[in-house]
């Protein structure tokens, strides 16, 4: 469970880019977080990580608190939680293969184990036939697909995805999402930021929506009232 | 662990040269150090040699009585310093001076050469210090005329011993600085090539002891092996020097073992001084 009570984020240069934001994701839920570029999405995203840390409030992710924990706490909740981006973020000199193992071996998985494990995750998002493919070798949502692989390496309670479709195409968009939505019905919770609004419209699951380092609408606890729709759409072109 | 040694491993292949280079510097750092070393191990030596003749002659002015002669040698023989005492006569330094100069033996009457206390210091006090200290002990009898301890060279010795060792710790320590810095440069950019690869062990929750465990060990094992590079070139110019120059003597096998522990240790040092700051900015 994740849990922000009247977080706020400021960074030296830039200033706030969250003010009092408060939320919870529950066991196994589904939530896209949805707002303009520079609403303090990926902020969000962030803290759960602990990539960053509050400067007020509580970040609280399946028992690791950010106003408590040690330097230890963090590698520990990490193997908790598995973290895709927009740009992949693959090792560009290895294979699919070596990318998603990567993730076992440095977290200590005995090497008899990685093989198989591998081979499970990549028919589980669906690229076993590609696995000595280079990165550079696939498509976009091949890639991104590799990436997921490798998040759910180590078997998270929740999926972190900071604009995971941000740069692909209508129809590899489609292919992720639903495998968002496949990996969410076997229990994992997924946070996924977005700004594709046809998406979040279509998919009508829990929807947090930030501006300008606040929460101006969420789904859970507004009812399903939402602002108007021309202010999204709008605000979509930013 | 065994994944930390093959990464360790992977980056001396990944930056072949990179790698040579530091593990030269190394090598020439601890090379300096050790000739520098090589001079102070046989000035040491040397002086080991020298300090074991140190001794202080005492004269005696003539007509002293023996008794009194016997009781100073008692009293002297007392000292904590003092490792052999003996009274040399007038004809025993007659015969002395007699044997040494063989064929001009005739020149000494007898009775020209005055008797003396001849005192032999125990190690550990054969320092101009104490040797100063001890002869002022002795010279308060009043028959003592003159006294004789070498001052002079035994102190230049020592003052050459000081600047040795001095110059070479001051050396040492400044390549071993030197070595550091490059070993950590080295580290920086080992650590940028890969900071993609760390970024996602952080993220994927690799631990920070496993994240700088390959860094460790390559900064040991490039020590190490400098260390031995360093050993084996003191070793060849000490062969160079015995032929051509004078004789002189190698380090023994536990400073050879220090000498390659200190460049392993060097190694360590730089890459945990640096590790940690580079990684902190991946
Ligand atoms: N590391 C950082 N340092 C300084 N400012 C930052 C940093 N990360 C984000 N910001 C600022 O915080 C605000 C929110 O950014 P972000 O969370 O990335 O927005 P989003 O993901 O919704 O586009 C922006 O104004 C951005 O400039
Ligand atoms: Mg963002």
């Amino acid at each position: 469970m994740i849990r922000f009570s009247h977080v706020h984020k400021t960074f030296a240069r830039t200033g706030a880019a969250l003010q009092d934001v408060s939320f919870q994701v529950n066991k196994g839920e589904f939530v896209f977080i949805t707002g303009p570029s520079g609403a303090g999405k990926s902020t969000i995203l962030k803290l759960c990580f602990f990539e960053e840390q509050p400067s007020k409030g509580e970040v609280k992710v399946y028992g690791t608190s950010s106003s408590a924990f040690r330097p230890t706490d963090i590698p520990k909740l990490r193997r908790r939680l598995g973290v895709v981006f927009q740009d992949f973020r693959l090792l560009e000199d290895r294979n699919v293969e070596a990318n998603v193992a990567f993730a076992l071996e440095v977290t200590g998985t005995p090497p008899s184990q990685v093989s198989p494990r591998v081979a499970r995750l990549l028919t589980q998002v669906g690229l076993a036939s590609k696995s000595t493919a280079l990165p550079r070798e696939l498509s976009g949502g091949e890639q991104q697909r590799v990436a997921i692989a490798r998040a759910l390496a180590n078997d998270p309670v929740a999926l972190i995805a900071d604009e995971p479709t941000g740069n692909l195409d209508e129809r590899a968009t489609r292919g992720i999402f639903q495998l968002f939505r496949d990996i969410n019905a076997s229990g994992t919770a997924v946070m996924m930021a977005t700004h594709d609004l046809d998406l979040v419209r279509r998919a009508g699951c829990r929807t947090i929506e930030v501006n300008r380092g606040q929460v101006v609408f969420d789904s859970a606890s507004d009812g399903g009232f939402r602002p108007s729709g021309e202010v999204l759409a709008v605000e979509d072109e930013a | 662990m065994r994944l930390a040694i093959r990464e360790a491993l992977l980056a001396f292949r990944r930056a072949p040269m990179l790698s040579a280079l530091s593990v030269t510097t190394i090598a020439f750092s601890l090379f300096a150090f050790g000739l520098f070393g090589l001079v102070a191990l046989n000035i040491r030596n040397a002086l080991q040699r020298v300090e074991d003749r140190v001794e202080i002659r005492a004269f005696i002015a003539d007509g002293t009585g023996s008794e009194a002669t016997a009781a100073a040698v008692g009293d002297i023989s007392a000292f904590p310093e003092a490792a052999s005492v003996r009274l040399v006569s007038q004809d025993q330094a007659l015969q002395r001076a007699r044997r040494e100069l063989g064929e001009f033996s005739d020149v000494f009457e007898e009775g020209i050469l005055p008797a003396s206390i001849e005192v032999q210091l125990k190690p550990g006090f054969r320092d101009p210090g104490t040797v100063k200290a001890v002869a002022k002990r002795i010279e308060v009898y009043d028959f003592i005329d003159d006294i004789r301890f070498g001052e002079e060279w035994v102190e230049k010795l020592h003052r050459l011993r000081n600047i040795a060792t001095l110059a070479g710790l001051a050396l040492g320590l400044t390549f071993a600085i030197v070595a550091i810095i490059i070993i950590g440069s080295t580290i920086r950019m080992a650590v940028l090539a890969r900071s993609r690869e760390i970024a996602i062990m952080r993220l994927v929750g690799a631990t920070n002891g496993f994240i700088r465990a390959p860094f460790l060990i390559e900064g040991f094992l490039k020590g190490t092996l400098g260390g031995v590079m360093a050993l084996v070139l003191a070793w060849v110019a000490l062969t160079v020097i015995n032929r051509f120059v004078v004789q002189a003597e190698f380090f023994e096998a536990w400073m050879g073992a220090v000498g390659v522990l200190a460049g392993a240790c060097i190694g360590l040092a730089g890459s945990a001084l640096s590790v940690g700051r580079h990684l902190g900015r991946v």
